[in-house]
């Protein structure tokens, strides 16, 4: 089927599920799988850092962050992690299984602004997800940038995603790409401790650095503020926000967070426009 | 080739100190080597040698009858291993193991205690030095607690 190079994303498609058949189904952790889909219909391809909504017909609707290639044609991939009844159908659906999509909503990685700039990116847990195609398209324009330093952070080490893809990024010799686990069992070789640990280490100029970073919020509160102790500007901290996304049009209001409608005008943001937000202790 | 109180004075735990101090220090100390999966020190033993990494990783692990053993933390170049040599009953809490092959500063805890006695300024100076960096490893031990990557995000 065709796939429309415009990024915007047709009324159609932000409004009625577009079937997708299910291409190739694998399991990266206990509880997360990487779905390859093909879609039925006409589409639009999605940039590093959009979400679609994805529907398991007649059990629901979540958003979700593409996670695949998007330089180039081939299939949608999505990295889902099963915690509820959607998310579990949608990790259980097999080869040929029809599922929905709507999207593609929100902003991008600003990939293209960080050009020339040192490149730090910090994951945590599945938030190495919705980095993944940033961080893929950074090593395929490698020349684009200037450092490119890759921090991820796990529990443990069986729960790390892209295993085999992470040890490939580590073998290139022009990236700096570091893993660290919360715990392990003894025998394992790498770091532990949270990611917040690595940063230090990062070699960044962090007056010009850039970074990007995607996990559960309370880690990007803490990946914020080392970086900023490290002397990285929040204006060039961007971070990609999780809520409550419906509509991923930003009508319904259920993402809402203060000022600003997350599916509408994220999912990424500056840390410095986003912090005041998310500090908000009492409403 | 730099000399042992040159290379103390290039961690950053005891960065910044008097030469004299320096030389005190190094008096206590030499130069170490372990190869892979070698045991510097293990759960229960007197605390009477503490190391600084130079080279290679450090885990310390914890042995747990139904887990087995458990990395709770690992020493990276720069880094101190141990201060149960600082405050009784001087045993270790957990074991330290050469993940890679390391090269490290072996410390005399018990001739540093006695050094620190002696010349108070230096001990208190030691215990500020030893404070901020458990401060730090108490800090991102604390964030663990948080499981950070628990919840329910999905991604």
């Amino acid at each position: 089927m065709a796939v429309r190079s415009s990024a915007e994303t047709s009324l159609q498609g932000a409004v009625l599920p577009v079937p997708y058949r299910v291409r190739s189904r694998v399991q990266e952790t206990s509880d997360t799988w990487t779905l390859e889909l093909d879609p039925l219909a006409e589409t639009v391809e999605p940039r590093a850092g959009q979400f679609d909504m994805l529907s398991a017909f007649g059990v629901g609707e979540v958003p979700i962050s593409t996670s695949g290639d998007h330089d180039g044609p081939g299939p949608l991939t999505h990295t889902i992690r099963a915690v509820g009844p959607v998310t579990r159908a949608l990790c259980a659906a097999g080869e040929g299984t029809v599922v929905g999509v709507r999207g593609p909503f929100g902003n991008e990685w600003p990939l293209a602004e960080a050009a020339g700039h040192d490149l730090l990116v910090v994951a945590g847990g599945i938030g190495l997800a919705p980095l993944r195609p940033a961080i893929r398209h950074a090593l395929a324009h490698r020349e684009d940038y200037g450092a490119l330093c890759v921090l991820v952070g796990a529990r443990t080490p069986r729960d790390l995603l892209y295993v085999h893809e992470i040890e490939r990024w580590r073998s290139r010799l022009d990236a700096e790409v570091d893993v660290i686990v919360d715990a392990a069992a003894s025998g394992w070789h790498g770091r532990v401790g949270l990611v917040t640990m690595l940063i230090p280490g990062a070699m960044i100029d962090p007056e010009s650095a850039v970074a990007f970073v995607c996990g559960p919020e309370i880690m990007m509160t803490l990946v914020v503020r080392e970086l900023m102790d490290r002397g990285v500007s929040p204006d060039r901290i961007w971070i990609s926000m999780e809520r409550n996304m419906r509509c991923g049009v930003g009508h319904c209001g259920h993402c809402q967070l203060g000022p600003v409608l997350v599916c509408r005008d994220g999912a990424v943001f500056r840390a410095d426009e986003m912090t005041p937000l998310t500090g908000v202790r009492e409403l | 080739m730099e000399t042992l109180a040159e290379l103390i004075a290039s961690s950053p735990v005891f960065a910044g100190m008097t030469d004299e101090d320096l030389a005190l220090i190094a008096g206590c100390a030499w130069n170490i080597g372990f190869k892979v999966d070698e045991v510097l020190f293990r759960e229960g033993d007197d605390a009477d040698t503490f190391y600084l990494v130079r080279r290679g990783r450090v885990s310390l692990e914890l042995h747990t009858p139904d887990r087995g053993g458990i990395v709770i933390d690992t020493a990276e170049p720069g880094d101190v291993v141990g201060w149960s040599w600082l405050f009784p009953p001087y045993h270790w809490h957990y074991d330290a193991r050469a993940v890679e092959n390391v090269r490290a500063i072996a410390f005399d805890g018990a001739c540093l205690r006695g050094k620190s006695t002696e010349d108070t300024r230096l001990g208190y100076d030691l215990m500020q030095r030893f404070a901020a960096v458990m401060i730090d490893r108490l800090k991102h031990t604390r964030f663990r607690l948080l499981d950070v990557y628990g919840g329910t995000f999905v991604g």
